[in-house]
């Protein structure tokens, strides 16, 4: 094995060009796990910790542009109020120790379905920035994941950042496991409401090959929210359309048995975390409108 | 590989690293100091926590070679850290025996790192505080109230000699 330690962003890409097999490592918190266990003796790990840029973020565009290995810790600290579904997901990563290690291009790189940064990419938007020698590619999250544990990088290619949309509405995460800390979920569920264009987005962990979104259960709110005029009034969702939300959430699921769970009860368990989370983003909108109403 | 870092203030330097070896295995192994204990190597315990670069980390997910250069805190530098007299141990190191939070012990170094932590970032911390700062530490012989009590020992300690 050989230990690459390139100095900075532009030594990166080359050592992955010259060497495609090496694998990245920047918290360790998966790569360690399988060096430990001897389930990969990869020829080359490239260490990122020293290149500065992917430890930073800016949030001065449309799209907070957060450097593939800043810590969880550093999301919930500093980009709460911009990526506040990331932040809730963040908190539920492993435990203090794993979040000051492990980011979200961890998460990517590894492309487990059980990520918990996932759901939220998917619910707020986000491309995911890829570099190499040849250039940079921006993949929309969607498309990046592409298989169990597959994702769209080429074989020179490493991530550089994640672009995340801005929060313009509530957004909302909610995981299930066996406690509270250290725990891989057993399936977990993003939503983020973007009032600008009255559209709901979803994000599922762990029910399927990969994260994937409920796009018709997506489609199906957005309908009734604009037909009840829901935007305007910021009445309450009818308990039949946050049930039948649920349910086509649930359908989107296309979840296995294993230890952690069994199929039947992901997808139950799915259907319940999109009516709560459902009903916590309306309510914080609802009072958001409310405040609004009463500040005009 | 050689991997050249600072441990309890002092330089280190250990040869013959295999490149994918922990941290931890370095601390124990080569550098003689095993108070960071070895136990789940998948950072769910929390027996091995140390600090890098002052951030609490498990140190058998950290690639010897990402030690380079920088600087590590294991139990053993508690004491020299806190100012304790030579053979003294550290407020949270005092507070852990007087409160009895100590059974096996297998855990007791993780956690008093995790602790020590905590009551520097958070001087007078709440239970809430407390408990999410030790969740990555795992305990099977205590319950946890007395290694509760003994963070709060430890910070009304520091509070009266504040």
């Amino acid at each position: 094995m050989d230990f690459l330690r390139p100095a900075d962003w532009e030594e990166a890409l080359a050592a992955k060009a010259a060497h495609p097999s090496a694998v990245p490592i920047a918290g360790g918190t998966d790569v360690m796990v399988e060096i430990n266990f001897d389930h990969r003796r990869p020829e080359y790990l490239l260490d990122l910790n020293r290149v500065g840029e992917l430890h930073e973020w800016q949030t001065d565009g449309p799209d907070v542009r957060l450097g593939a290995a800043v810590p969880y810790t550093r999301i919930l600290d500093h980009l709460r109020p911009e990526l506040p579904g990331l932040a809730l997901a963040a908190h539920t990563v492993g435990s203090p120790q794993i979040r000051n290690r492990g980011s979200v291009g961890g998460n990517l790189g590894a492309a487990s379905p059980a990520g918990d940064s996932h759901p939220a990419l998917l619910a707020a938007g986000a491309d995911v920035e890829v570099q190499s020698v040849r250039g940079t590619r921006l993949i929309p999250v969607e498309e990046f994941y592409t298989g169990v544990k597959r994702n769209a990088l080429a074989p020179d290619e490493l991530i550089r950042a994640v672009r995340i949309r801005r929060a313009t509405g509530p957004q909302q995460f909610s995981k299930v496991g066996t406690r509270n800390a250290m725990v891989i979920a057993v399936c977990a569920f993003g939503i983020a409401l973007h009032p600008e264009n009255r559209t709901v987005r979803t994000g599922i962990g762990s029910a399927a090959p990969t994260p994937v979104r409920a796009r018709v259960a997506e489609e199906f709110l957005a309908a009734a929210l604009e037909e009840g005029g829901l935007w305007e009034s910021g009445a309450a969702v009818p308990p039949s359309v946050a049930a039948h939300f649920a349910e086509l959430a649930a359908g989107a699921c296309n979840p296995i048995d294993d230890v952690r769970g069994s199929a039947a009860y992901r997808r139950r368990a799915v259907a319940v975390m999109a009516r709560r989370t459902l009903g916590w983003v309306w309510d914080a909108y609802r009072h958001d409108q409310g405040r609004g109403a009463r500040c005009a | 590989m050689r991997v050249n870092f600072t441990v309890n203030g002092r330089p280190q330097e250990a040869d013959d690293v295999w490149e994918g070896e922990s941290l931890l295995y370095v601390l124990r192994e080569r550098l003689g100091l095993p108070g960071s204990k070895n136990a789940c190597e998948q950072g769910e315990c929390g027996s091995c926590t140390v600090r890098l670069d002052g951030v609490p980390v498990c140190a058998c997910l950290v690639a010897a070679g990402q030690a380079e250069g920088r600087e590590v805190v294991t139990v053993e530098g508690l004491a020299g850290r806190s100012g304790a007299a030579e053979g003294e141990l550290s407020v949270v190191q005092r507070a852990f025996v007087d409160a009895g939070a100590v059974q096996c012990g297998f855990c007791t170094p993780g956690l008093l790192v995790a602790a020590d932590d905590l009551l520097e970032r958070v001087p007078q911390p709440s239970d809430a505080d407390i408990r999410e700062a030790l969740s990555g530490n795992l305990c099977r012989c205590t319950g946890y109230e007395k290694i509760l009590d003994a963070v709060r020992l430890a910070a009304a300690r520091t509070g009266e000699a504040g």
